[in-house]
């Protein structure tokens, strides 16, 4: 077994959408269970970053190779192998809605094993315990508050105890105890099952409170990478724009527009 | 004008589009269906929401229908005095044309618009995502299932409708307006063909469920996942598929009876 220690590669990905360039060569590396945290402004594309990795969609160039595999180019049943061995954390949870919380947990393990109904019920109790939910298996989606709902889904995503997990915006709109309980078991998780974690969000504090490596992507590039530290003290601009939440810099406040007087007809 | 031939070819474009894209999608659909026999039960469960629920609808439509027939095939009848052929025209008109078509009209605004909200629906919380990044394949998982239990259901309802016609036009005919009993039945088993008749209705209600159901599962899947995208898909299950059905009916019965 080769010991690389670099989980998923990305070099050279470009990616457009409606003849936008939302990706336009960018290259990183996410180290083995680490937490790397990609930041940028909204509308940068990190969702769409994760939905390449995991191969919902296709890029225009450029490679992905996670675990040694290059996902671009993998068949059918590659890519379900591979995405059995990879978790994503929705940024709504998106809980089967007619399913029972148990039952949600369940589901993978259902779908891909054949395990015994008692084994299925340790294991689901296991991954429920591990996010403090144990006692809300019988609840139905609807009845979860947001932040129970990412815990759920959660645990349904290390159900069949993957490499890694890819977190979408995990901390958006989350009071600030369950951002504080999210903080920890993405830490925690990470830590005690050997995870690899992609994190993508653009909350700063939380972000890099976990983070062991963050990337910054604009423009379609990746214009800074390092650890919290690194960034804060880095002589980007973009770095300080985004890190200190400046209103104008490099990304500048104003959308691209034709000159303000002779949009008003004067002048 | 360039503007109105630009809208035009973007049009017919995004028709062939969406024709080619449904044509990939049934081909998914129809290779997850061999799965389905290892997992009777996803089968079973698709079966009870689309065919058992509709079955009130279709078997009080399927009286109506029935009565009414009954009623204006006795005044038409009764004028050439031939009304112990009622049922006779009751059965014919209900086992080729109208058990096969309403029941297919009623099943695409039931279960066929049922089935585009709720797969449209799941695409839009992202279900279906969330399902394709647990290595559970979501046309063979969701589409397969729900379109073989259309596919089933569909020849059964239309059976039902046919049946509780018929017993609506007796509760009419011999009930209520003095047809005798036993010319109502008698006549009915002697003209209604089991080939002609009865195998024709199932093979033309079977192409039905195919259609409908077909429409309905691609609507759902090919919905852009916003709140007006799936009323809007939805909306287009029940006009395509009513469409497809009443031109399928022509079609068929022109191939059928000559």
């Amino acid at each position: 077994m080769k010991k690389n220690n670099t989980l998923v590669k990305v070099r050279n990905l470009k990616f457009a959408r409606n003849s936008r360039m939302i990706f336009d060569g960018v290259d990183l590396d996410i180290q083995r269970g680490k937490i790397t945290v990609i930041m940028g402004p909204s509308g940068t594309g990190k969702t769409t970053l994760l939905r390449l990795i995991g191969r919902q969609i296709k890029p225009l160039e450029g490679t992905i190779e996670v675990d040694g595999e290059e996902v671009t180019t993998l068949g059918h049943r590659q890519l379900y192998e591979l995405r059995k061995r990879m978790g994503m954390l929705f940024q709504n949870g998106a809980l089967l809605t007619d399913l029972s919380v148990f039952e949600n947990i369940a589901y993978p393990l259902r779908e891909h094993t054949n395990l015994s109904e008692e084994l299925i019920r340790t294991l689901v109790l296991m991954k429920l315990e591990a996010v403090g939910l144990r006692g809300a298996r019988d609840l139905m989606p609807a009845e979860l508050s947001g932040g129970m709902s990412r815990r759920v889904a959660l645990a349904r995503a290390i159900a069949l105890d993957p490499m890694m997990i890819m977190y979408d915006e995990p901390f958006t709109g989350q009071d600030p105890i369950s951002m504080g309980v999210l903080v920890r078991l993405i830490r925690n998780l990470n830590d005690a099952l050997g995870l690899t974690s992609v994190v993508v969000s653009h909350d700063i504090e939380e972000a890099t409170s976990i983070a062991d490596y963050i990337y910054l992507l604009s423009g379609g590039k990746v214009v800074a990478g390092g650890t919290a530290e690194d960034l804060a003290n880095s002589d980007s601009e973009w770095a300080q724009q985004f890190m200190k939440g400046l209103p104008d810099g490099p990304v500048p406040f104003h959308y691209p527009s034709e000159p303000y007087a002779s949009d008003l007809n004067i002048g | 004008m360039i503007d109105f031939i630009q809208s035009l070819g973007h049009k017919g474009l995004e028709f062939f589009q969406r024709l080619g894209r449904g044509h990939i999608l049934i081909f998914d659909v129809l290779k997850g269906l061999p799965a389905l026999f290892i997992r009777p039960s996803l089968i079973i469960q698709q079966v009870f929401s689309v065919g058992v629920l509709s079955l009130i609808i279709i078997i009080v439509s399927g009286f109506f229908v029935g009565m009414v027939m009954g009623l204006q095939g006795y005044n038409t009848l009764v004028d050439f005095g031939a009304e112990e052929s009622l049922g006779v025209m009751v059965a014919l008109s209900l086992v080729r044309e109208l058990g096969p078509v309403v029941t297919a009209l009623l099943f695409a605004g039931r279960a066929g618009s049922a089935l585009t909200a709720e797969i449209g629906l799941m695409k839009a919380t992202e279900q279906l995502s969330a399902m394709e990044m647990m290595a559970v394949d979501p046309v063979h998982r969701v589409l397969s299932p729900r379109f073989l239990a259309g596919f089933i259901s569909m020849p059964l309802l239309a059976a039902m409708f046919s049946a509780v016609g018929v017993l609506g036009g007796f509760f009419v005919g011999v009930g209520l307006l003095g047809v005798d009993d036993g010319a109502y039945w008698s006549q009915m088993q002697a003209s209604v063909d089991f080939y002609d008749d009865i195998y024709n209705g199932v093979i033309k209600s079977l192409v039905f469920g195919f259609v409908v159901t077909w429409i309905a599962v691609f609507e759902g899947y090919d919905a852009i996942p916003t709140s007006e995208g799936v009323s809007r898909a939805t909306t287009r299950t029940v006009v395509h598929s009513s469409l497809a059905v009443l031109g399928l009916d022509f079609i068929l019965t022109a191939l059928m009876f000559n």
